[in-house]
């Protein structure tokens, strides 16, 4: 093992190298921790939901849970007509926190780590917002950018400025939710190599500030899911109730 | 909370000075993998959706109705139990207070019933001591006429036997016996 903290979010390829085209879709260790990811939550929840009872079963409590706590997000921030963008909601949120989750297991690879595969993430939601809010308001989507209640000579500044936070917003959602996980695991693993390279007499304390961000880190993989979900809502409530 | 981590990261990065070395910086920023994980991403979140959307969701969404409904239902139930219970209550009320009332008439009918007969058997007892007490007065009078006779007779022989002692001669009885009825009459209104 390399002590470079970095060396944790190398992408190797696993088995044979596919590709389509001219393209390279090779099977890697990021795609596993993805497969991972997806068949733990179908396992969850395939468990969960088996048996339907009326007084619910610990991980049946769990399933049912998450589904009050997103439904509630998306009624909230976006609203009854955001009823039918539920299972897409729930389903990034799901996947984000076990991807995240799964990250904090040592030895594991950190998918949302990768700026990448963020970034293909927050790109569909925004393209998806984009046609949802075309779809919905017409041309008069477009005056999301104008807000209202603004002297007319500020307006053309305001125009670009909205424009461009808008256009930013893929690159905000995904630089979020990866700048958090990378920094969390690069910091982990700085003070881990810390405890190597102190030894028994100075490592103890780096050793209990690993433990510590540890818990932070769970809180954060929590916290960072939860925040990617919840600006989708937000987005998406632009897109379905032009309210600016 | 993210500018502080990425200050730390910072310092923690030049102090170790590998990290741009020698393996090429961050394993993020290198393009090989790229569309791969796009690939990859995109597929896996894909099915993933489709199976919650399609086969999980459905089924928590279906088992919290059943509960909602179910919870519903025994609600109304018990309120439908509470109902009944309550109807029966009032109806065993309202047959026990009928019950009190009927028994109160019965306890009416048969005092009036028992005073009247009671008045009946007092008034057919007073007409009957009151006829006693005629007869026994009709003879009670036939008996002080009938004594009044003996009497009568009685006198005559005690008054002749005392004229007779006394004067020494026979006394004409019908004159004693004219004379002792004489003043009977006049006598009886006293007695009778």
């Amino acid at each position: 093992m390399s002590t470079n903290p970095m060396h944790q979010f190398n992408v190797y390829r696993i088995g044979p190298e596919i590709s389509l085209g001219k393209i390279d879709i090779s099977f890697t260790n990021a795609s596993l921790f993805m497969m991972i990811s997806a068949l733990a939550i179908i396992g969850v929840f395939f468990i969960g939901t088996k048996r339907k009872s009326i007084i619910p079963t610990k991980i049946q409590l769990l399933t049912e849970l998450s589904y009050a706590l997103v439904s509630k997000m998306i009624n909230d921030t976006a609203g009854s007509k955001a009823k039918p963008y539920f299972p897409f909601i729930f389903s990034l949120f799901m996947f984000v926190l076990f991807c995240n989750m799964l990250g904090m297991l040592p030895y594991t690879f950190t998918v949302t780590s990768h700026i990448i595969v963020t970034f293909a993430l927050a790109a569909a939601i925004f393209i998806g917002v984009t046609i949802i809010g075309f779809v919905n308001h017409g041309m008069g989507y477009l005056k999301l950018f104008i807000p209202s209640g603004v002297p007319i000579f500020l307006l053309p500044l305001i125009v670009i400025i909205e424009v461009i936070s808008y256009l930013s917003r893929p690159v905000s959602l995904s630089v979020r939710l990866f700048a958090n996980m990378m920094a969390g695991h690069t910091m982990l693993k700085v003070f881990g190599g810390f405890v190597i390279s102190l030894g028994l007499i100075g490592g103890w304390l780096p050793l209990s500030f690993t433990v510590a961000l540890t818990g932070l880190e769970i809180l954060i993989a929590f916290l960072q899911a939860y925040v990617f979900a919840i600006l989708t809502c937000i987005y998406l409530n632009d897109a379905l109730n032009l309210n600016h | 909370m993210v500018q502080n981590y990425l200050k730390f990261i910072g310092f923690f990065t030049l102090l170790s000075g590998k990290c741009f070395g020698a393996e090429g910086g961050m394993p993020q920023l290198n393009p090989d993998y790229w569309f791969s994980q796009i690939f990859w991403v995109i597929f896996i979140f894909g099915i993933l959706y489709v199976i919650l959307w399609r086969k999980i969701l459905p089924k928590i969404n279906e088992n919290l109705e059943n509960r909602k409904s179910q919870i519903l239902n025994d609600l109304d139930d018990a309120q439908k139990f509470k109902d009944q219970s309550e109807e029966k209550l009032s109806e065993y009320n309202k047959i026990i207070n009928q019950a009190k009332q009927e028994a109160k008439k019965i306890l009416a009918d048969t005092r009036k019933k028992i005073n009247r007969d009671i008045g009946n058997k007092k008034n057919q007892f007073n007409l009957e001591i009151n006829k006693e007490i005629k007869n026994a007065e009709k003879e009670i009078k036939t008996l002080k006429l009938s004594s009044i006779k003996d009497i009568n007779k009685i006198a005559v022989e005690i008054s002749s036997e005392i004229v007779r002692k006394i004067v020494g001669t026979e006394v004409n009885t019908s004159n004693v016996t004219a004379i002792v009825e004489d003043i009977s009459k006049k006598e009886i209104t006293k007695h009778l």
